[in-house]
């Protein structure tokens, strides 16, 4: 198994049946592949629509129905769509239960950047802002190091996507719990042992007596 | 007086420099006719407010391509490398907004509002040189509210008189910049007689909508 689908497999545990989940672009995007048998969850994309689904096959693909990255795709029966004041009411209005998000930098206090590098790349915050200030709980997921360096820091050298502190960590080497005293080791990958984790982390961790191998749907 | 124009002559009444509003997420509900036509009649310096740019050649990517666009105020331009680079050349001036606080300033600036308070951004560079306002002990940003000269509707149909309806992820902000300019151009796929769309499913009142694309021959 790959690390993405890894970090996709154990996100997917976090998502209860009935939920209305937001995933981003990119590696939380798999995660909805990942799904436990007979949850259902409500995808929404901020584009407009909850109920958003794969596109069944090429052939269906339709140019009103879209995803936020501009893919086509399906709807589930009992979708709806709507107008973005509305899908932006949603999320900031505390109705979207989870948000997934990739990541660039995630802090010791558990504050993440992850819409710019100052004069490499400006993508712009999207949805980012909005997702990580309203939803009810906001993950990360995202690999834990990029060439070499661990993208777990003591502080966001990277603009802040949002001073809010996000919920849970998910990286291919562990998952992690933000919290008032620091950063908390809830879980390791498996075959990855704690002193590995430590050396991948740019700050210090809390490390509990006992911290069990990660988990991971099906 | 009928709405009906042709689409030369609509895109004609927008002058050099204007403010406008483009509906579309990542080319999904943008006016795909408007968009050539401002590229054929070779715009200059426009102010130009929408979601994205899209990418290059699709939707709004195509007046970046053409270089029509002097300011943008826009919350995502990661899927076009040349609206980036004309932001680092300094060719383009862009305002990055989060897109629910972008929503919310079109939807204040057609509402008659005075912006909004919002706390999104608060305590991010998005804060910097804006107010900030404590509510029952909670910091809010102070969001201006947008408006514009025109507004370049996509819409799924509209009737004679102008009431207009959607189609599911086209919507988008269509509606909310329908409200928000002076004038109001809307390119629906159909053109529908009066009371095809039944009333309750009308999303933008027929008031709102100034001029209407004519549809192109549909016998092939």
């Amino acid at each position: 198994m790959d690390e993405k689908t890894l970090i996709a497999k154990r996100v997917a545990l976090e998502l209860q049946d009935g939920f209305l989940v937001n995933l981003g672009i990119g590696l939380p995007t798999m995660v909805a592949a990942y799904l436990p048998n007979n949850m259902n969850v409500f995808f929404q994309s901020e584009n407009g629509i909850i109920g958003m689904a794969a596109l069944p096959e090429q052939g269906f693909a339709l140019g009103d129905l879209t995803d936020a990255g501009g893919a086509f795709i399906g709807a589930l029966p009992g979708a709806c769509a709507f107008d973005s004041a509305t899908s932006f009411g949603l999320i900031r209005g505390g109705h979207l239960d989870v948000t997934v998000l990739g990541g660039l930098q995630v802090d010791q206090s558990g504050q993440l950047a992850n819409w710019m590098v100052p004069g490499k790349m400006v993508p712009g915050m999207g949805g980012a802002m909005d997702l990580v200030s309203g939803a009810k709980r906001v993950i990360v997921a995202m690999q834990h190091t990029a060439k070499g360096k661990s993208k777990i820091v003591q502080k966001c050298t990277l603009p802040l996507t949002s001073v809010r502190r996000v919920d849970l960590i998910v990286t291919d080497l562990a998952v992690l719990q933000p919290s008032d005293e620091g950063l908390i080791l809830k879980e390791t990958a498996p075959g990855v042992s704690i002193d590995q984790v430590k050396a991948a982390t740019d700050c210090e961790l809390i490390i509990p007596a006992n911290v069990p191998e990660m988990q991971i749907t099906e | 007086m009928s709405k009906l124009r042709n689409l030369e002559d609509a895109v004609a009444a927008i002058p050099d420099g204007a403010v406008l509003m483009i509906g579309g997420f990542m080319g999904a509900g943008t006016p795909h006719r408007l968009m050539n036509e401002l590229v054929r009649q070779g715009k200059k310096g426009l102010t130009v407010i929408a979601n994205d740019t899209a990418r290059p050649n699709v939707g709004i990517g195509k007046l970046i391509d053409a270089k029509l666009v002097a300011r943008l105020v826009t919350s995502h331009i990661g899927t076009n490398p040349e609206t980036q680079r004309q932001m680092i050349a300094g060719e383009t001036q862009v305002e990055l907004v989060p897109q629910g606080t972008l929503a919310e300033r079109i939807r204040s600036g057609g509402f008659g509002l005075g912006g909004v308070l919002t706390p999104t951004g608060v305590g991010t560079t998005v804060e910097e040189g804006k107010q900030t306002i404590e509510i029952d002990g909670k910091t809010y940003l102070v969001e201006k509210p947008l408006k514009a000269d025109f507004a370049l509707i996509n819409a799924k149909r509209a009737d004679y008189y102008g009431n207009v309806d959607y189609a599911l992820t086209a919507r988008n902000f269509n509606p909310l910049m329908a409200m928000a300019a002076e004038t109001v151009i809307v390119e629906a796929a159909d053109i529908v007689p009066v009371g095809v769309i039944p009333p309750d499913v009308v999303v933008t009142p027929n008031v709102l909508v100034d001029y209407l694309i004519a549809t192109e021959n549909r016998h092939g």
